[in-house]
């Protein structure tokens, strides 16, 4: 046990506090994403420091998570359309350290890019055999992995002639409240990025090449799918010197 | 080693698709004696509800314990039967959501302070580019309350009041009310975890 995660005898109480992602995340106020200017606060956020409540987290140990959970191709009686995809990659923290058994949720557009949801009035057709939606737990080693097809990319109202990037909806628990994190993975060498506010909405061009999955071939199975990697990484405890005794 | 964290992204208008839970509003099992709910409503800017967001909340057991490694105070398993602290709750064609859950107790600090019973609260939507984080405090613990060191960092005690559940409106006893204003004069505060 180490200094900082015990009760001494005095009754104080150490609790390691998390990195503070500064410049990472997109600002809430991103004008060009339209939906922004009524839903983001005007308010300067308020500084929380890290106590128990944030430092905690729910690990859904209970949740009923199957290994069919993680394929979205066999749902239904049928195939989906489209391209079958492997996606698979590892959760780790910023001290790069894996984050095992945490559950890893996912949901996307179908190959024709459209949504199997109410709201989705994109003119391309459903598919009976494809609702989206995923979930898995992360192995001891913090991998995780889904077997779905190539979501579509699709239009919507944000601006005239505006498109979304194919991408998949990822949401992550890791192991603490801090380190909750909802994102969208991305394909490489989309044509659609450079006009595309959301995924433009994250300020540093590099940080943005970090929700981008990378084709590998590797990953890839012969005659049956192509393989694509992408790692999420969740924020890590910060730094910090401790002595022992 | 120190790699460059994932940048967040919104949560978009479809999260429907793949994130409720059937049981997600339910932190403790349906007839938990001493159950409490907790509802409100979230709106945007120009007052109108968010019909496409979600709600989640995560607290401290009764005894104000984590059954969590991150407790430095060890473990505990758990006193009240099926409390899982972790609620998620999409929002319904009015904006409302609703958990149930049990109260929350009193938490140490570092520094040899108390924090009043609360709940952190997570909300996700199309438009909000990265989670909004909140609180929900207990009007009826006032004087815990005064001495939580969160509370007491919000100087202006109108946005204070904004984390401040309520007996709902003719609601029954324990049954909780607490809306969630994006924007607006009662904008909700909201903080940078």
């Amino acid at each position: 046990m180490t200094a900082n995660q015990h009760e001494t005898a005095a009754g104080r109480l150490d609790i390691a506090a998390y990195q503070r992602p500064v410049g990472v995340h997109p600002p809430l106020a991103s004008p060009e994403y339209r939906s922004t200017q009524l839903r983001a606060p005007k308010q300067k956020l308020v500084l929380l420091s890290h106590l128990l409540t944030e430092v905690t987290g729910p690990t859904h140990g209970s949740q009923p998570v199957t290994a069919a959970d993680a394929d979205l191709t066999k749902r239904h009686p049928g195939e989906p359309l489209g391209e079958r995809i492997i996606v698979t990659g590892r959760v780790l923290d910023s001290g790069g350290r894996p984050v095992p058994d945490t559950l890893v949720e996912i949901w996307q557009a179908n190959a024709a890019g459209r949504y199997a949801h109410h709201v989705d009035d994109h003119p391309a057709p459903l598919d009976p055999n494809f609702d989206g939606a995923g979930r898995c737990m992360t192995d001891s080693h913090g991998r995780y992995r889904f077997i779905t097809i190539k979501p579509g990319a699709y239009p919507w109202g944000n601006h005239l002639n505006a498109w979304r990037p194919a991408h998949i909806h990822f949401s992550l628990f890791g192991q603490a409240f801090t380190q909750r994190l909802v994102t969208q993975m991305y394909f490489p060498g989309d044509p659609l990025f450079a006009q595309d506010p959301i995924f433009n909405s994250v300020p540093d061009p590099k940080a943005r090449q970090r929700m981008i999955a990378a084709f590998d071939l590797d990953l890839t199975e012969p005659e049956w799918a192509l393989g694509y990697r992408w790692d999420i990484v969740l924020r890590g405890r910060e730094q910090t010197v401790f002595e022992e005794g | 080693m120190q790699l460059p964290i994932t940048p967040s992204q919104t949560i978009g208008p479809f999260l429907a698709i793949g994130l409720p839970w059937p049981d997600g509003p339910f932190v403790v099992p349906q007839g938990t004696p001493g159950a409490i709910s907790i509802s409100g409503r979230v709106t945007d800017g120009a007052d109108q509800p968010l019909t496409d967001a979600m709600v989640e909340t995560w607290q401290a057991d009764p005894d104000g314990r984590f059954d969590h490694a991150g407790d430095p105070r060890g473990a505990t398993g758990p006193r009240t039967p099926g409390f899982r602290g972790f609620g998620r709750c999409a929002t319904d064609a009015d904006g409302r959501y609703r958990i149930v859950t049990v109260r929350p107790g009193p938490l140490p600090t570092p520094d040899g302070g108390t924090e009043a019973p609360h709940i952190d609260v997570s909300v996700f939507a199309r438009g909000l580019l990265d989670r909004v984080v909140t609180r929900i405090y207990f009007a009826d613990e006032a004087a815990a309350n005064a001495a939580d060191p969160v509370l007491a960092s919000i100087a202006d005690p109108g946005r204070r009041a904004t984390l401040i559940a309520g007996r709902e409106p003719c609601g029954r006893p324990g049954e909780f009310r607490f809306d969630i204003r994006l924007q607006g004069s009662k904008e909700t505060v909201f903080f940078d975890v």
